[in-house]
Formats: C-alpha cells, structure tokens, sequence
C-alpha cells in the first residue's frame, strides 16, 4: 500500500518536472525528427486523455482487464476506460446493453475486450453477442502478430509471422437451414467487395510495417468458385503492390507448412475459419493462448484482444490466467493511440519479465500467480528520465 | 417454399461447376449467373483506413521538401493526428520512370498524398517529362485549388484578400506535345477538351457555391485563341447556367494581372486553364505574401495530392532552416480537413494563425528573424497551450 502511494507521487512529481521542461524536449524531439520509431521520443500532447471502451468478456477476461488496469496506473498511461460487461453464458447481454456498447464505441472508437463465450446449444440465434458486435462495427479484419518471446524457448524460436483473417463473412455467416430433414445446409459467403478489402488491408498492414511477403490460404482446389473468387480477388489487388511478392498456399499444405518450417511466411491472408484455425495453431506454436495478442479494424474501429480468443472458464478466480497477451495487445493499443511512449514502456517491461524467466505463469511453465506477474511488470516500467 | 428456394438456389450454383473446367475460364463467365458478377476493368480500391487511421502517401521532393516534410511529421506526431505516413522518395536525376511510378502506384493505394516538389531538369532530353506534371496527369488530378487570403499578421501592400483559384490541370499548354515540324519550326500543342472543360468549371461552380460565394470569373485569352480558350468560355456559360444564385463573367488573362495587382478586391472565385492558372496563381501568392505562405491542393474524382501552392522547390534555401513553413503546414491542415479529421485540421491550423498573427514570429522571406524550427516549436506550444482536444475522437 505505502510503496503504492509513494510511486504514484515520484510519478506525479516526475510529470510536474516534464511540464516545466517543455522547452528543452521539444528541441530534443525536433533533433530526432527524422527517427520518428525512437522509442526515447518524448509522449505527445501529455495533457490529453484517451477513452477507451472496455468489454471484459467471460472467464479470465475480468481477471486480464484488472492487470491491464493495474499496469496501466503504474506507467501514468493517460487513458480511461468506459466499462461494459456483456456476457451471453452469466445473462448479461441484452439489446440494450449491445447498443451501450455500440454507442459508447463510436464515441472512442478504440476498444480493448476479452471473449464473450458463446455456448454451443442453439437456442433459436444463429449469430452469437460475438459475431453481432463484430458485424455492427464491421470489424473486417483481424490480425494476429505471432511473435516468439526472447526467453521462453519453444520448439520454433525466433518466429515472426502476421496472420490476417477476414472476420465478417465465409462459414461465419450464420446462415444455416435443413432443407429437407437431416440434410442442414450452411452457407459460406465469400463475395468479391469483401475478398478485396481484406486482400487490401493485408498488403496495406505489410507496407506499413516493412513486411516483404503475403501469403493468401486458400482452398480453391475444392472450393474453386467461393476460395477461388477469393485468390483471385488478392491476385488483383497484389498488383498494386509491386514491391511485396504475393504468394498462395492451400490451407492443409499450410498447416503442415507451419508446425514444419514456419519461418517460409511473413504476412499471411485468408477467409474466416481458415483464419480461425491458423491463428489457434500459430499461438501453439509460440506458447499457447496466453502470450500472443491480436486486434481486429473496420474502418473506423479498433478492438484489441488476446490472438486466440478463448474464455479459459475453467481458470476463473484461480488467479492463473497468463497476462502477457492482453497485456501487449494494451501496448498495441496505446500505439495505435499516438502513445507510442507509453506503448513501449509497457510492452518492454512484459518482454523483460518474460526474458528474465523468473516469474511465469503455469502455463508457461512457473509457479507464480496472475498477480505475481503484473506486479513484476509493474516493477519493470521504466519511468522516463528526468531531465 | 424455403426449402425449394434454397434447393432451386443450390442447383443454380452448382451449374457452372457442372460446365466444367470452372478454374481455367474463371472470369470469362460461363453461366448467366457468373456473368453478372463477372469483374469488370479496375476498380478504385477503397483507401488505406483502418481503425480510424489513416495512411497518406509522403513524397519529399526536392530542396526544402524534405525538411518541411519531417516538421510536418513530427507535428502530426506531437499532435496525435491519426495518420500514418508511408515515404516514397523520388530521385529527379534519374532518367527512367520507376520512381515516379512507384510514387503513383503509392498514391493509388493510399488515396492521399502530401507531397513537395520534384525538380525538373531542364536540360534532359524532352522524353524526360516533369515528374510532377507525370503524376497529376496519370491520377487525373484535374482541380487545383488555391485559396490566397491576407494574414493579419503580415506585412503587404493589399489587406483583406481573399481569392480562390481554381486551376485546370491536366491539359492545355501542360499536354507535353510539342514537335519539330520543320527544322527551326516548333509546334507545342495546348489541348482543351470540351469534357475537362465542362468538368472544371463544374467543379468551381459546386466549390463557390459550398464555400457560399458569389462570382465566379473566367480567365481566358479567347480574343486571339478564339476556338481553343473559346471553347472553355462557352463551357464555363454553359454551366454557369445552372447556378443562377452565383454571378458569372470572363476576363482576360492580361488585363487580369493587371487588375490583381491593382485592384484584388473584385476577384472571388476564379477558374482558368492550366498556364494562365500558374501565371496568376503565382501573382496571387505573391499578394499575399509569398511562395511560403499559400497552401494548394490537387483533386480528382479519385484521388486528391497536397502541396505548396506555387509548387518551389527553393533548392537555394534548403537546409539552412530558414524557409517558411507555414504554406506546408496549411497544406497538411487541407489534408486533414480532406480526410475528415477536421478537428485536427483546425486545432493545427489555429495554431499556425496564433504563431504568426499574435506571436509575430516570422521567417525572412517575410521580414521576420525566426528560423524554420522556431515557427514549428512555436505552432507545438500553441497546440499545448490550447489545452487538452476535447472534442470526441
């Protein structure tokens, strides 16, 4: 408590000392003006705050967003978060509670969520709370960085892939009849707008991070007019992009790819449940649901949550529930913010908790509790030096 | 009923893959289903936004580009504007086309450009064409618009000026035509079509009245070139036919010079072709200020680039951190404002207005002592002073 108290008034007393010293950081920025990734850059517009919503979901996802919460007052990061909690399983969704939700979205239109479970027996709703927020913001695009951790070692290290799914459409359709009894038709939806958009924002994700290569699964072969209208749709829009090679691969070929050499791909592109199973297996590869982030994008907004999206019910309250992914996809999401400062303070003091190996959660092998881990992170925040 | 649709749907969709070899024709259609869908041509691909964020195509350019470009980045940065910058620089020594193509390939993924200019060596071969005449011309960036107004804070001897300029800029002199027909006899071609022509004046009309003004005036030089600047004449009467609420008429190219630099006051909006609206542009800036104050913008119907108005290059002032800012700075504001970030857009742009209006801190090119980075730090500390963005982001 007193060591609590005592931090947050170095932290107030830090930023009293940076508003007088305006002067000499804005000519120290303006020297680095054409290294804008520095990660030494001063934060921007430190007097503005951010809202941001937040769905914390089922299972952990309450359990993840304190440490989020927790990590976010030790490092000053100036954001606020509106509340909601939306669950299908607790009877906790509603209209209302959708459309709360929704509002408060377009206000902030950056959000950071945990799962909302789905339970498996149909009662009467195709679409889950799930699938219908995602098609009310139109979150088109999901993208999982599987990155390996310096430090945790696992049978593929030094892995660096981006995996880009179409989230609105294909087998998620939710459009399924049984035609004649004991024959049920579902309906995969692939259509050419949305096969394009998808194909666009992966080469757009690519040239914005320096990537070299996408990758387009597919199942074309079998599927030739739904896949293939969708490979065609990414041969299209490739052409834009003379300076990314453009590649596809079929789905079972890259499945096989992945576990076997998955250092081949760099930034890979595909339908709906392609997408929902490469993303599974690409955490696999790299220590499980709890390490690797991920964010979906319309146009408009922007979620961030974990990569592979599952409640983890069985570990609620135990206080064992791994935050590194929730806790990086923060960090993305202070980047995306223009809090890149804040961003790499987080995301750097996570890695440094990792690399030293001292304290892990079961799932990676150690001992130590939820809260174990988030203190650890947040002694590791390197606070900005007082100049 | 259900059920037989669905069925009656299915058998349709499978009917294309029963005529076989589906893969190979994909495309060409085979049923009148596929037809339907069949993908026409190019389509524009929607702009690179996600999330809220926007990427915008940065070309450098030449001379004092660069360096107004990065305060331009490191403004943004410090202003949290949602937009990503992706760099295509353009080498203007090189003969080949590569650069400039890849620059436009950017621009036609991204949507938006924000750009300096590219210097043009004149004394390369004429296959060498202006890089930046290449890129207008290949994104159909057909509408250059200027808007010259007096600021308070500067010195000049016309006050209160506040003219647009509306520029056609895609053919006319800029045609790159020009042949040796006969030795010592050259021809250059000026083009004007009657659809760019139409679709200029279109475009000033719908500007003057949004922007809520009253006349429109037309620059010509129909009296000697009587079918070629006749023809846009008759186009600008044809379609200031239909916009009876704003005035129209025409005037000279010469007699126009004359009158803006003797009597400014009368001009609201102006449109002309392509050279008279470099001429003229150029005198107008000069009104109120300089090269370094004005901001221009290129619009098409798909695309839209950013720029300085009167488009220097300043090779003699770079990298001595004293050019004038202000005209990129304002050009980014017009950005913003074109990616609907108006908040943005004002917040900076208040910002710029405060530094040179109440602070005074001036560059030399308008008596002033401060140097580039002076003006930029000073823009920052008047967004940090305006308090926190309240507004909804």
């Amino acid at each position: 408590m007193m060591a609590a108290a005592l931090r947050r008034n170095l932290v107030s007393l830090a930023k009293g000392l940076t508003g007088a010293a305006i002067k000499p950081l804005c000519v120290r920025s303006l020297s680095l003006s054409t290294n804008q990734n520095a990660s030494d850059t001063p934060p921007a517009r430190a007097d503005s705050t951010f809202k941001v919503t937040m769905v914390p979901g089922d299972g952990v996802g309450p359990e993840l967003m304190m440490a989020v919460k927790e990590v976010f007052k030790g490092a000053d990061v100036p954001v606020e978060f509106e509340e909601f909690h939306l669950s299908e399983v607790q009877n906790m969704a509603s209209e209302e509670k959708l459309d709360q939700v929704l509002t408060s979205m377009k206000n902030n239109k950056v959000a950071i969520k945990g799962k909302i479970h789905t339970p498996m027996e149909y009662k009467g709703e195709l679409a889950s709370y799930e699938m219908r927020l995602r098609r009310k913001l139109d979150l088109f695009a999901n993208v999982v960085h599987v990155n390996s951790l310096p430090g945790y070692s696992t049978r593929h290290n030094n892995l660096d892939l981006v995996i880009i799914r179409e989230q609105t459409e294909g087998e998620y359709s939710s459009l399924e009849h049984e035609s004649v009894t004991g024959v049920v038709e579902c309906l995969k939806i692939i259509t050419r707008e949305k096969s394009r958009r998808i194909a666009k924002f992966a080469f757009d994700y690519a040239t914005k991070k320096g990537r070299s290569k996408v990758t387009a699964v597919h199942k074309a072969n079998i599927m030739k007019l739904g896949d293939g209208l969708f490979l065609q749709s990414c041969a299209e829009v490739a052409e834009l992009y003379p300076k990314i090679k453009y590649e596809n691969i079929i789905i079972d070929n890259c499945c096989m790819q992945l576990v076997q050499n998955p250092y081949q791909f760099d930034v890979l592109v595909m339908p709906n449940l392609y997408g929902n199973i490469i993303d599974n297996l690409a955490a696999g590869l790299v220590g499980g649901a709890g390490v690797v982030p991920g964010e979906s994008y319309s146009a408009e907004y922007a979620v961030f949550e974990t990569g592979a999206r599952h409640p983890f019910a069985q570990a609620v309250g135990r206080n064992i529930a791994n935050p590194t992914a929730m806790l990086l996809s923060a960090a993305n999401m202070l980047r995306h913010l223009n809090l890149e400062y804040h961003s790499n303070m987080v995301s750097e003091a996570v890695k440094k908790v990792i690399k030293q190996g001292k304290v892990r959660t079961r799932d990676l092998g150690g001992y130590s509790t939820t809260g174990d881990f988030v203190r650890a992170v947040v002694a590791n925040l390197r606070h900005r030096p007082v100049c | 009923m259900a059920t037989s649709r669905a069925v009656l749907s299915l058998s349709k969709a499978l009917k294309p893959v029963r005529l076989g070899n589906t893969v190979k024709v994909f495309g060409t259609a085979l049923s009148t289903q596929r037809e339907k869908s069949t993908y026409t041509g190019k389509s524009i691909p929607p702009p690179a936004r996600y999330g809220g964020r926007h990427t915008v195509t940065l070309i450098p350019g030449d001379g004092i580009g660069p360096e107004l470009l990065n305060h331009v980045r490191e403004l943004f940065r410090f202003s949290c504007v949602p937009v990503d910058f992706e760099v295509v620089n353009v080498n203007s020594s090189l003969t080949n086309e590569d650069d400039i193509n890849n620059a436009i390939t950017a621009i036609r993924r991204n949507g938006v450009a924000l750009k300096g200019n590219i210097e043009t060596n004149h004394t390369l071969p004429p296959s060498h064409k202006s890089r930046n005449n290449l890129l207008r011309t290949s994104l159909d960036l057909y509408a250059n618009v200027m808007h010259c107004q007096s600021l308070p804070g500067v010195q000049t001897r016309h006050k209160n000026i506040d003219i647009i300029i509306i520029r056609e800029n895609t053919e006319g002199e800029y045609s790159s035509l020009e042949h040796e027909s006969v030795p010592g006899v050259v021809e250059s071609l000026k083009i004007i079509t009657r659809n760019n022509s139409l679709r200029i004046a279109e475009y000033a009309f719908k500007l003057a009245r949004e922007k809520g003004r009253r006349r429109v005036t037309a620059v010509h030089k129909a009296n000697i070139m009587k079918l070629g600047d006749g023809l846009f004449l008759q186009c600008c009467k044809e379609v200031a036919a239909g916009y009876p609420d704003i005035a129209f008429d025409s005037m000279i190219v010469d007699n126009t010079t004359m009158q803006l630099v003797s009597k400014p006051h009368q001009f609201d909006v102006m449109v002309m072709p392509n050279l008279y609206g470099n001429v003229v542009s150029n005198v107008c800036a000069g009104l109120v200020g300089g090269p370094g104050l004005v901001p221009g913008a290129n619009y098409g119907n798909d695309y839209a680039v950013f720029e300085t108005a009167t488009r220097n290059t300043g090779k003699s002032i770079a990298g001595r951190n004293i050019a004038n800012p202000t005209a990129m700075l304002l050009a980014s504001c017009l950005m913003l404002d074109h990616l609907k970030l108006h908040e943005y857009a004002s917040m900076i742009r208040n910002a710029i207005f405060t530094t040179m209006n109440e602070t005074q801190l001036h560059t030399a090119d308008i008596g002033g002592q401060g140097t580039t980075s002076e003006v930029v730090q000073s823009v920052m500390r008047n967004i940090k002073s305006s308090g926190p963005l309240t507004a909804e982001l």
